[in-house]
């Protein structure tokens, strides 16, 4: 990496930089990420690694050719990544803007707490995807699993296939959308009507995300918002 | 009305008054109580312990003429630019939504003045906070509420708090009288509503997820920022050393007494373990690894006098952190709102209600007219001057015992006053060499 940080800036900015995992260390490639010489990367055999691409706050666009382990993708600040391969826990965690897409499964808690941008699993995520999300877009392509959008405070979750337990369990303002089965809504969690407006607005998010479904396939869940305050009547929900 | 103690009448000791009204209250309610302050029940605490001045075997300071240095250095294990702070009181996490952006910017004036660091809470960063705080801790808290990566990396140092002291094993809650417009807006909440955190961070569990999720922090801060890992006190001796494993550039223990914004009464109460049993325990937890002062130790939960600081450091601690301190610093339980809080059916001493945000000292409140009682400038010299007071005594009772900088008390400075402390502590029973538990 040391030969990346002596490429002049101007030079560099519109050459593709690409970075084997294998020579390079994680600190190194996120520390020529923080302060970019380059537009666009290219990141080879990833091979599981933690924490790749963390912290990016600049618009560059990152491709990492492999799996990645937690934390792909923290953070993010107007980068686009994109995984080619599966990812651990934690992708996008906390994304601000930007957008990250994951061309295979995702491990546990996907964009949780996230607060912007787009987060694009083309395959299945596992248990808490979308946890405490709070703006952020995430659509699946195929499953989530139990407890998916605890807590989810504002944003979309768009399940393409289906939701294990626990859906949206104690949700506030968050909109779920599921196109397959729900296997147990979460305490709070409700079906809602799908008006013209959510049909229109989840049109748009699967053509963003590059899905072809038709929205009219999916239904809409949120909050009854009937655990907004404390109450003796609600115990046996807490 | 009889005065009952002259009509020798008795009054339980089970069900005292304050547990006659609790039951009364609950059976008129449904609800739990819910409060702020830390524990109030008596615990064995500092009181319970007393320093030994030099005197024949040891040769003390001069108290207005030879140095008692009090600077200490926090997270230099791996981070770059560790924090050094002129004395080692640091102002414990609260939150702005539980404080009002007053009474933050007041703390940070004060911590600034006299070259400490103060920290934020569950909710994000200030700008009035980090405008006045020259060494701020940002706390990464369970609900990511306000949790902003500038923030993070415009941060002096970042606390990963796994609990606090008032209630461990407890999310933080905020009642909607103090969901202010500002406050649900970096929350992402709704206005009003009763707010819940959680209680385990939304994605890691467990000692080997912390040690990758501290990676990625040092990675998204370019490995400069000193990483805390903050517990509240119970199995002490084992979270330490599971923290420190992860990789914590620095321990912050918080015992029982440490005080909370919103936490229902029984957890306040039944939960935790004093901070006197606490410190023990982490100390032996770092001193085994090899660690104790490398891995800094920061002890939090009743810190109120310099002898609490000096004790605190005896046992093993590199500094401290005070909150419900910093508070009544600040006017908190002051006499003069005597008045106001007897319409708020309380009184000064003992006012608790930190959650229903009609603080007539205008510390712990949303509310615009109450919040402006509050100067932040005035608040900020409060603090200070507390904040030196604690230093000078500290240092008058570290020359007493001949220490030429308060890290070097150490625990043979002190004694215990009753067995339970002393088994606590790990110190003799004074008069004693009887440390109960060690030697028989």
């Amino acid at each position: 990496m040391v030969a990346l940080n002596e490429v002049g800036a101007e030079k560099a900015v519109e050459e593709l930089v690409k970075v084997d995992l294998t020579t390079t260390s994680v600190r190194e490639l996120n520390a020529e990420l923080h302060a970019p010489t380059a537009r666009r990367y290219e990141v080879h055999n990833p091979r599981g690694a933690e924490a790749i691409a963390v912290g990016l706050h600049d618009a560059v666009d990152v491709e990492i050719h492999g799996p990645a382990g937690y934390y792909c993708a923290g953070m993010n600040m107007h980068a686009d990544i994109v995984v080619h391969g599966n990812v651990g826990t934690g992708v996008a965690e906390n994304m601000m803007s930007g957008s990250v897409r994951v061309k295979g499964d995702a491990s546990q808690s996907a964009g949780a707490t996230a607060h912007g941008g787009l987060l694009v699993i083309e395959g299945s995520a596992s248990m808490r995807c979308g946890i405490s999300m709070k703006g952020v877009d995430i659509v699946v392509g195929g499953d989530v699993g139990p407890m998916s959008a605890f807590m989810a405070q504002a944003g979309r979750l768009v399940v393409c296939g289906d939701a294990g337990d626990g859906l949206g369990d104690s949700i506030y303002e968050a909109r779920l959308y599921v196109r397959g089965s729900v296997a147990s809504l979460g305490a709070d969690c409700v079906e809602k009507e799908m008006r013209d407006e959510h049909v229109a607005e989840l049109t748009e998010l699967l053509a963003r995300a590059g899905m072809s479904h038709d929205a009219s396939e999916f239904r809409r869940f949120g909050s009854a918002r009937q655990l907004y305050h404390f109450a003796a009547h609600n115990s046996a929900a807490y | 009305m009889i005065d009952p103690t002259q009509a020798g009448l008795r009054e339980s000791a089970t069900f005292d008054r304050a547990t006659i009204a609790s039951i009364q209250r609950a059976a008129e309610t449904g609800v739990y109580d819910i409060r702020g302050w830390g524990a109030k029940r008596a615990v064995p605490h500092f009181d319970d312990l007393l320093l030994l001045g030099a005197s024949m075997s040891r040769y003390p300071l001069e108290g207005y003429r030879e140095r008692c240095d009090t600077d200490v250095v926090l997270g230099d294990r791996h981070a770059s630019n560790p924090l050094h702070l002129d004395i080692p009181i640091t102002i414990a996490g609260m939150s702005f939504g539980a404080l009002s952006a007053q009474a933050k910017e007041a703390l940070g004036r004060g911590a600034t003045e006299v070259g400490t660091s103060t920290t934020t809470g569950d909710g994000g960063m200030t700008p009035e906070e980090r405008g006045q705080s020259k060494n701020l801790v940002y706390q990464y808290l369970p609900s990511r509420y306000g949790m902003n990566p500038d923030d993070l990396r415009s941060a002096d140092a970042i606390e990963i708090v796994l609990g606090q002291g008032a209630k461990p094993g407890g999310g933080g809650m905020l009642l909607g009288q103090k969901i202010s417009d500002r406050v649900a807006g970096m929350r992402t909440l709704p206005a009003g509503i009763d707010q819940r955190s959680a209680c385990r961070h939304p994605d890691w569990t467990g000692p080997d997820d912390l040690t990758i999720k501290i990676l990625e922090l040092r990675e998204i801060t370019d490995w400069q920022k000193p990483i805390y890992v903050k517990v509240g006190a119970t199995r002490t001796y084992y979270d330490v050393k599971l923290a420190v494993a992860a990789g914590a550039d620095v321990v912050v223990v918080d015992g029982m007494q440490g005080g909370t914004a919103a936490t229902q009464e029984v957890f306040i109460e039944h939960v935790g373990i004093p901070t006197l049993a606490a410190i023990p325990q982490a100390v032996q937890a770092l001193a085994e690894l090899g660690l104790h002062r490398k891995v800094q130790l920061i002890v939090s939960g009743g810190i109120r006098t310099g002898a609490d600081v000096a004790k605190a450091m005896a046992l093993g601690a590199d500094a401290v952190a005070i909150g419900t301190a910093a508070l009544i610093a600040l006017g908190d339980n002051h006499p003069r709102y005597a008045d106001e809080y007897a319409k708020i059916g309380s009184a000064p001493g003992f006012y608790d209600d930190y959650q229903d945000g009609r603080d007539p000292a205008g510390i712990t409140t949303q509310d615009p007219d109450l919040a402006k009682r509050l100067d932040p400038v005035e608040g900020g010299r409060r603090v200070a001057n507390y904040l030196r007071v604690l230093t000078l005594e500290a240092q008058t009772l570290a020359r007493a015992c001949g220490k030429a900088h308060l890290r070097n008390l150490e625990p043979e400075d002190l004694v215990a006053l009753t067995i339970e402390a002393a088994a606590m502590a790990r110190v003799p029973l004074a008069g004693t060499s009887w440390i109960p538990g060690q030697n028989f």
